[in-house]
This record gives structure tokens, C-alpha cells and sequence, in this order.
């Protein structure tokens, strides 16, 4: 009865969803007062169907009711209870309702902030909204619903695939979609803006802070997935630019852009049109990957089960949604025209570099991405495309951003005035570089050409950006939480330069085949192997080898990787077993039975790796604490204002 | 969000293994290390075909175990790195491929990173050059309204 | 006015792309065969129940023949063998079994107790030679002509379309239809 309660609810919020489509863009468009008061009602609505529609599903999971299909193929009677509540967004439909979940509860916020907003302004931002959230209750009561019934019920679900059997599950998801969906408030923003054919500074400023935490979101959610898949996958690999990574990094890397552009067009009226269209593409961005992942073009691990009538269906909504913002935008940007000026050396000079090199970053990793089905298309034969391709065209771009951040953020809006700044800037830099030299020479003892530049740009973001606030700190001034936020990020950049740096040149890898007794080395390590015996879980049984690891004789840890087969679906998993020590991260995974007791393993020695999901971890904890800023909680429309919002000029 | 079991659909073959493993593979390291860091360079750069998303450095599977033992074979025999990949392309198409290879189909995809890069300095440029020309007419306006 | 019309320009494009991709992504997963029109590759492996037999792509030359990837350990490979049962009886195509990487106890009890389609079973203990054919998951057919040319390659359990709508009008003469 629940699952048809649920069901019910969602398709109540399907038509609340329509509403707060229609009120929300027709109402301010007409005139209309009480529909412009019902869009905040309507939203609410259709929050709580959402809500309810979710409660019912977790409520057949956690009940184990195997007549809801969707409950049968993920899980399982033997599944764990915390398991059980994940899984529901463990595949396809369940996911959707996720992001549905999160885009209504993004939209809630939004609502209740909306005091300071124009009323009719407001109204427009949740109908776009309501548009948004329409089309993807539309797609999953059409073609993935996770209410659907199994008659006869199954005697048992086929049980979570056992690579999701993870605390990473209840989080990676939810933290990611947060941050995918919340872009959909930039979105959301911009075609506000352009509805209304006026796009000024308090706009801006009105966006930057849901625009920063959904950045934050998204960092983490990327992060969590690289963590996962890192000590989950056992290969020692944390990002290997799968289709699906790429559709989450994609939307990253202009949502980064984004960000910055919001600022010139904050504090300068600059760069309006720019900004508008990062809104649009971060967004867009955010939904090709769903398309992406959902709809079977592209060969990915990640993907979920391809179905290409469920693909249509998404490129249909994706033409209107995208092809309507980039409509408007084609129309409402030329009046956008601003006519201040700044120098070459100027903070919008660096900021609009930063975009160009993000941008490009961005639309690299989108060739890569989509260049099979390019090639497929233009008949130009089968293309695969991978690391080899990514890594080295990433870095074309993203090597000279590094470089160029430690002077950017010195210089001055308008006038650079970085002539002041030039000894304080070689300093930093030679400071820099002969920190990077004794990593890279003295500390490892090896490397690439490009390993101490590399390090050295790295270095030299950590110190750049401490002078000012030290200095300011120095002197007694407050540092507001701005910039403080930008601080901390920039310098979380810093150090994922480094630490990546660090990963790429010095790691360690080894296949070796060890009998019980046998003592091999891997760089500055001792495992003494002790044999193999069996392991059992909750849902699985396998084996598990022990292999103890010194350091120049003194002990470190007891490592057991396993090898472990899971009852239900009998897919055989490598539980990788992971050390850290001095910096440098220990894995050991189980490879195969070479007879006879003998055993393959695969060692890695990874140094600095942990600094990686640390760096995103800073990286996201600063746009937090700048989306959080008091200047953001402030805006009110005065008379004033209002008056000098005259289309186009700053 | 993986749903692997599509791929993985047989059923886990080290039991197998286990059951007969006189064929398994000695995955002893390389003898020379200039082999050894080639070998590792191309296992990383060849595509498991049954996990199809990992390279056969990483993949757990027989398969990827029996191609990175045609890999070293191969390099023991004096293959050069290309004759590898060229081996690996003839039976499994470019699909194994994680380079791209170059060639005129794939010169776009190449070329795109510096063709971006390029639009977005002439962009860069042009923007600048309007901005600073702006920022010079508005000081020049400055200074004659001061010499008024 | 024309730049800011770029932007939508290049979506339409891209939309164009992907919505090819999606027409064609029923064959994703597939990945095509790069020895089709090639010369079938050689090999020359026991014999399943008689290993001092050998069974080689060579003595086949000179009529059609299936090749067959299956393995014991394989589910697919049970799921099809009822179809590979009826190929043998139509008497059109002889079955050749290339046994990878299986037993050969295992693999001769399954043929006995599952009935035996194949007129010779080739055993590939190393794996060698099914990397030779592209394999890359069982089950996997290939159709060979008489001249020793791979025409047809087919990946997954072996159905009743696939033998009607693309092996049958190959062998046969009639131009074949994809």
C-alpha cells in the first residue's frame, strides 16, 4: 500500500511542479500577484510529495518488501540495515528520486531566503526551478519508476552490488547530487535575470553564495568518489577520467569559473554576459552528465543499466531546458554592454584568464569525454580515450592557472598596481622553488622534468596566499570571512598541486609472488607474507592473506588484503588493505593462487596521496566559509538600488 | 551507482583457479627495469576488454592477467612499445587503446587542447585590449576635465 | 549579435551528436570485431576427448564453420547450448568448440550430460588463442567462410534472430543484411 502512496505522491508533485512552473514564470510575465504568492505554496507542496514519496521507498526497503521491483534487484533479506536504506539510491530510478529530493530541497532554501529578493524576481527563480524539477518527475514517472510492482513478489532481492556495500555509499551520492543539482540555483538565477532583461551587481551578489556552496558540495561529493573508488577498486587509482567522473568534474570546473566570474561581475559590473553563460553552461553541464550516465552512449563502469528510450527522453528535456537558456541568452546578452576599463595587469585580468584556462579545461575534458560518440557520428571510426589523453592535455591548462594564481591574487581591481608587489613576489617565488627542489631532489631522490615546476607553482600558492592575511593579522585587522574563505581554498589548491605532483612522479608499484615465509621489498619497506586463511562475512566469504610490514626492521602494521565472493550475485571483489605511514600510503591487494601456497600480490607505495582528498577537503571548506560571508546575508532592495538597476549599465 | 554485474556475468573464475591453478600466472617482476617501467606503462595504457573501464594493469580478471602476460612476453622478446599496441589493436580493435592513436581521424581530438587554448588567448586578448583602451579613454577624459 | 548565438550554435551541434549516439547505442558494449573480412587466425590445439588429435583452423579450411567460445564456468554459455543443440541438428553449419581456459573433465561432463552440438572441440587451456580471436567474454561465435575469412562475429548467447537474420543468408548466398 505504501509504494502506491508513494507513488500517488510523486505524481501530486509532478502537478504541484507544474504549477510552480507556470505561477512562478507566467505570473510576474502577466502580472498576476496571486500566482506570483502561490509559487512559494506550490514549491512547498510538492517538497513534502517528494519527501513522502521517498519515506515510502525507504520504508520498502528497510521492510524488505520485494513485491517493489526496484527494492528486489538491490537488495537482499541478508543486507545489512544501513545498507538497505542506501541502496535506494544504489541504481537508476532510486537515484533520480535523490536528485529530485535534493533539487526540491534546494529549492525550499532558496524560497526561505527569498525575503530579501523582489517579490516578482523570486517568483521567476523557483518557477525555473518548478520547470526543472517538472521535467525530471516527468522522466522518472515515465520511464523509471521505482514504485513498480512485482507480481508474484520476489522470494528475495538480487541483492546491493557488492562493490556498494560501503559506508562510501550513504555518503558519495548525496554530498555529490547536492552539489550537481545545486548548481540548478545559478540556473535557475540566470534565466531569472534574462527573463526579466536585467542583470546588475546585486544580482551577483544575490548569487555568489548558493553558487559557492553548491561548489563546496560538489568538491566533496567529487572527493568522497575518488576516496571510494581509491581504497574500494584496490588498483591504487583515485581518478582515471571515466565518462562519469568526467560528467561530475566537467560541471566542477566551470562551476569554478563561475564563481570567480560572479565576483568581477560583483564588485566591477563586469563580465555580465560571461557569468550568465557559466550559469547556464554549469548547469547544463550538470545534466548532460545525467544524461551521460543514464542513457547507455558512452562505455563506463559507473553507468548505470543503458536504455536508450530513457536516453531520448533526457536529450528532449535537455534541448528545451538548455536550448531555452541559450535562446534567451542569445537574445537578453547583447544589452549587457559595460564600458569600464582595466589595466592588463589588473585582478579582471587574472580572473578572466582564470575562466579562459578553466573554460578550456573544461571543454578538453569534454572532447575527451564525448569524443567516441564525435568520431561515431562524423564517421571518422572507433576512438577510445584515456588517461594517456586526459592527464597530459588537463595540465596544458590547469599548469599555467596554478602558475598564474599566486600573482593574481596580489593585484589590484582595476590597476594591477603589481609594480608594488614585484619584490614580495620573487621572493615568494625563489622561497617557493627552493622548498619544491629539496622535496623533489632531496626528500625522493627522482623525478620528471616537470615534477619541481610543478611543486614549485604548488609551493608557491601556499606562500602567496599567506601574505596577506599574515600581514593583515600582523597588524590587527579582521580578515572577513570573504576572504578568508578564498584564502583557505586557494591554499587547498595549493596543496592538491603538490600532493598530485608527488603522486604522479614518485609513486611505487609492484606485482610480486610471495610464499608463506617469503620477505619482499618495495622501496623502503619489509612484507613478510603468512599465508592466506579463509574470512566470512554477512554476505560474502573468501580469503584473506597476512602479511606483516616493517620499516627498516620496525614494525608498521598487519596488513590482511582479502579476496572475497559474494553469495548473492557471485561477483568476486579485492579488499585492498591500506597503511599509512610517514606520508606514504602502503597497499597491499590479493591477486591470484599460484598453487602450492604461493600467492600474487600487488604492491603500491604511494607518497602524499591522503594530501589529495585533504586538499578538496580545504578547498570546500573555504568556498563554505565565503558562501557564508555577512555582506550575502545583508542584501536588501532599497528604492536605490532598484532605481539604478537600468538594463545594461553597471 | 556501479552496476558491474552486467559485465561480470560469469561466474568468478578464481574459484577456478583455485580448483586447478597449475596455469596460473607467475607475475614475477620484470628482470630488467627499463622493461619493467615499460611494462608498466603498457598495462596501464591497454584497456581490460571485460571490466571495460579499467586498464589491465588494475583489473582483477583471467583476462587482463592472460593479455599482461602477452605483454611481457612480448617485451622479453624485444618488441618495441608500438609493435605491443599494434599486436594488442590488430585483435581487439582500437577500442583497447587508451591513447588515442595518432592519426589524421584522430587529429581533432589531438589538436583540440591547443586550439582551445589558442581561441581563448585571441579571446583573452581582444577582451583586454578593449578593456585597457576603455580604462585609458575614461583617464583621458579624467585629465582633460581636471585641465578644464 | 552573431557571438551570442554561438553558445546555442555549438548545443545544437552537440545535441545533433548525441542524439546519433543514442541510435546507435544498442550496439555500445559490443565492441566490432577488427577481424571481420580478415583471415580467420590460426591454431592448432587438442582435441577435448582425444588430446593426441589435434584440431586446427587449417584442416578446416574449405567450407563454412562456427566457432564457438564456451567454457564450463560460463552462464551464458549454459543458457545457449540449447540453441548451439539446434544448430548441430539443422546440419547447415558445423559447430567447432574452442574450450577456454576449463577443465577438461568438467568440460567433457557437461557435454555428456548436456548433449554435444560441436563436431570437434578445440581446448585453449592458456587462453592464447582466444586472444588471438578477440575474445574477451564468453560466449562469443564467430562464422568463418570456406577461404578461411571471419564474416560474421557474434558476442553473447547465440539466438534464434541472430542465426536467422545473420548467419543463415551468409552461408547460404544471400546478400546479408545487418
Amino acid at each position: 500500500m505504501l509504494p502506491e502512496l508513494g507513488h500517488f505522491a510523486l505524481i501530486l508533485a509532478l502537478l504541484l511542479a507544474a504549477l510552480q512552473a507556470v505561477f512562478g514564470i507566467a505570473g510576474p510575465m502577466l502580472g498576476r500577484e496571486r500566482w506570483i504568492r502561490a509559487v512559494s505554496p506550490a514549491l512547498a507542496g510538492q517538497a513534502v510529495m517528494v519527501a513522502t514519496a521517498v519515506l515510502c521507498l525507504a520504508n520498502a526497503f528497510i521492510g524488505n518488501d520485494f513485491s517493489v521491483a526496484y527494492v528486489a534487484q538491490n537488495s537482499n533479506s541478508a543486507l545489512p540495515l544501513f545498507y538497505r536504506v542506501a541502496a535506494l539510491w544504489g541504481a537508476h530510478e532510486g537515484s533520480l528520486l535523490l536528485w529530485i529530493l535534493l533539487l526540491s530541497l534546494w529549492s525550499v532554501a532558496v524560497a526561505i531566503r527569498s525575503g530579501s529578493l523582489p517579490p516578482k524576481f523570486a517568483a521567476r527563480v523557483l518557477g525555473v526551478l518548478g520547470l526543472v524539477s517538472f521535467g525530471f518527475l516527468l522522466f522518472t514517472l515515465a520511464t523509471s519508476n521505482p514504485f513498480m510492482r512485482l507480481d508474484p513478489p520476489a522470494p528475495d532481492g538480487r541483492d546491493l552490488n557488492p562493490i556498494l556495500q560501503d559506508p562510501g555509499l550513504a555518503v558519495h551520492p548525496p554530498i555529490l547530487y547536492t552539489g550537481y543539482v545545486g548548481f540548478a540555483v545559478a540556473f535557475a538565477f540566470a534565466c531569472a535575470a534574462m527573463l526579466e532583461g536585467r542583470l546588475d551587481q546585486a544580482w551577483a551578489r544575490w548569487t555568489r553564495p548558493w553558487t559557492t556552496s553548491a561548489w563546496a558540495f560538489l568538491t566533496c561529493g567529487i572527493a568522497l568518489g575518488s576516496f571510494w573508488a581509491y581504497y574500494e577498486l584496490g588498483w591504487g587509482g583515485f581518478w582515471f577520467w571515466d565518462p562519469v567522473e568526467n560528467a561530475s568534474f566537467m560541471p566542477w570546473l566551470v562551476g569554478t569559473a563561475l564563481v570567480h566570474s560572479l565576483a568581477v561581475t560583483d564588485k566591477r559590473g563586469l563580465f555580465k554576459s560571461w557569468t550568465l553563460l557559466l550559469a547556464i553552461l554549469a548547469f547544463s553541464l550538470s545534466m548532460l552528465g545525467t544524461f551521460l550516465v543514464r542513457s547507455g552512449v558512452l562505455v563506463s563502469v559507473h553507468s548505470f543499466a543503458a536504455d536508450p528510450s530513457r536516453g531520448m527522453f533526457i536529450l528532449v528535456f535537455l534541448i528545451i531546458m538548455i536550448g531555452g537558456a541559450l535562446s534567451l541568452y542569445a537574445w537578453r546578452a547583447p544589452l549587457l554592454k559595460s564600458d569600464a576599463g582595466f589595466e592588463l595587469g589588473a585582478r579582471e585580468s587574472f580572473l578572466l584568464f582564470n575562466n579562459v584556462l578553466l573554460v578550456t579545461a573544461a571543454a578538453t575534458v569534454f572532447a575527451g569525454t564525448l569524443a567516441p560518440l564525435i568520431s561515431d557520428a562524423l564517421h571518422l571510426g572507433t576512438v577510445s580515450v584515456g588517461p594517456p589523453y586526459f592527464n597530459p592535455t588537463f595540465m596544458l591548462s590547469m599548469l599555467p592557472l596554478a602558475a598564474l594564481l599566486s600573482v593574481g591574487i596580489h593585484s589590484g581591481w582595476k590597476r594591477g598596481r603589481l609594480k608594488d608587489k614585484e619584490r614580495m613576489l620573487l621572493f615568494t617565488f625563489v622561497a617557493a622553488a627552493v622548498l619544491a627542489c629539496g622535496l623533489v631532489f632531496g626528500i625522493y631522490r627522482h623525478g620528471q622534468v616537470l615534477s619541481p615546476v610543478a611543486a614549485t607553482v604548488g609551493i608557491w600558492i601556499l606562500i602567496a596566499s599567506l601574505v596577506d592575511p599574515l600581514d593583515r593579522w600582523r597588524r590587527g585587522l579582521t580578515l572577513s570571512r570573504g576572504v578568508l574563505g578564498m584564502t583557505i581554498a586557494h591554499m587547498g589548491l595549493g596543496i592538491a598541486v603538490v600532493a598530485l605532483t608527488t603522486v604522479q612522479s614518485f609513486t611505487l608499484e609492484r606485482d610480486l609472488a610471495v610464499s608463506p615465509g617469503e620477505v619482499a621489498q618495495v622501496g623502503a619497506y619489509e612484507l613478510r607474507f603468512q599465508g592466506v586463511k579463509p574470512v566470512e562475512g554477512p554476505n560474502f566469504d573468501g580469503v584473506g592473506g597476512t602479511f606483516v610490514v616493517t620499516r627498516a626492521g620496525k614494525p608498521v602494521a598487519t596488513l590482511t588484503p582479502q579476496k572475497r565472493q559474494f553469495w548473492v550475485q557471485h561477483q568476486v571483489t579485492s579488499e585492498t588493505a591500506i597503511t599509512v605511514n610517514h606520508g606514504n600510503n602502503l597497499l597491499l591487494a590479493l591477486g591470484d593462487d599460484l598453487g602450492g601456497g604461493r600467492w600474487s600480490v600487488r604492491v603500491q607505495v604511494r607518497p602524499l596521496v591522503s594530501l589529495v582528498w585533504l586538499a578538496a577537503l580545504i578547498m570546500a571548506i573555504g568556498g563554505g566559509l565565503a558562501a557564508s560571508d555577512r555582506r550575502y546575508r545583508n542584501v536588501r532592495v532599497t528604492a536605490g538600488a532598484a532605481a539604478n538597476a537600468v538594463p545594461g549599465k553597471a | 551507482m556501479t552496476v558491474r554485474s552486467a559485465r561480470r556475468r560469469w561466474l568468478p573464475l578464481w574459484l577456478l583457479l583455485m580448483s586447478a591453478g597449475c596455469w596460473a600466472l607467475d607475475t614475477t617482476v620484470l628482470p630488467d627495469p627499463v622493461l619493467q617501467a615499460r611494462y608498466l606503462g603498457l598495462t596501464h595504457e591497454l584497456r581490460c576488454m571485460q571490466c571495460q573501464n579499467e586498464s589491465i594493469a588494475d583489473s582483477p580478471v583471467d583476462l587482463a592477467a592472460d593479455l599482461r602476460a602477452q605483454v611481457r612476453e612480448q617485451l622479453l622478446a624485444g618488441k618495441s612499445d608500438d609493435e605491443v599496441r599494434a599486436w594488442m589493436a590488430a585483435r581487439y580493435g582500437d577500442f583497447i587503446l587508451f591513447r588515442p592513436r595518432y592519426s589524421w581521424r584522430n587529429a581533432w581530438l589531438w589538436g583540440a587542447p591547443a586550439a582551445l587554448l589558442l581561441l581563448g588567448a585571441l579571446v583573452s586578448w581582444r577582451i583586454v585590449s578593449r578593456r585597457t583602451r576603455l580604462l585609458a579613454q575614461d583617464q583621458e577624459a579624467l585629465d582633460e576635465d581636471l585641465r578644464a | 549579435m552573431n557571438r551570442f548565438l554561438v553558445p546555442l550554435g555549438v548545443f545544437v551541434a552537440l545535441a545533433v551528436v548525441l542524439g546519433i549516439g543514442i541510435r546507435h547505442s544498442p550496439d555500445k558494449g559490443i565492441i566490432a570485431s577488427p577481424l571481420i573480412g580478415k583471415a580467420a587466425p590460426q591454431f592448432s590445439l587438442p582435441a577435448l576427448a582425444q588430446p593426441e588429435r589435434t584440431v586446427s583452423t587449417q584442416d578446416l579450411k574449405g567450407r563454412w564453420y562456427l566457432l564457438n567460445v564456451w567454457g564450463t564456468w560460463c552462464g551464458e554459455c549454459r543458457a545457449e547450448h540449447d540453441m548451439l543443440l539446434k544448430v548441430h541438428a539443422a546440419a547447415i553449419v558445423p559447430l567447432i568448440g574452442l574450450d577456454w581456459k576449463d577443465d577438461d573433465a568438467q568440460a567433457q561432463a557437461w557435454l555428456a550430460q548436456l548433449g554435444n552440438p560441436y563436431e570437434s572441440v578445440a581446448v585453449d587451456r592458456s587462453g592464447r588463442a582466444a586472444i588471438d580471436w578477440g575474445v574477451y567474454g564468453a560466449p562469443e561465435t564467430f562464422l568463418v567462410n570456406p577461404q578461411g575469412i571471419v564474416v560474421y562475429k557474434h558476442v553473447g548467447a547465440l539466438d534464434e534472430n541472430t542465426w536467422t537474420r545473420e548467419i543463415l543468408p551468409r552461408v547460404q548466398g544471400t546478400p546479408g543484411k545487418s
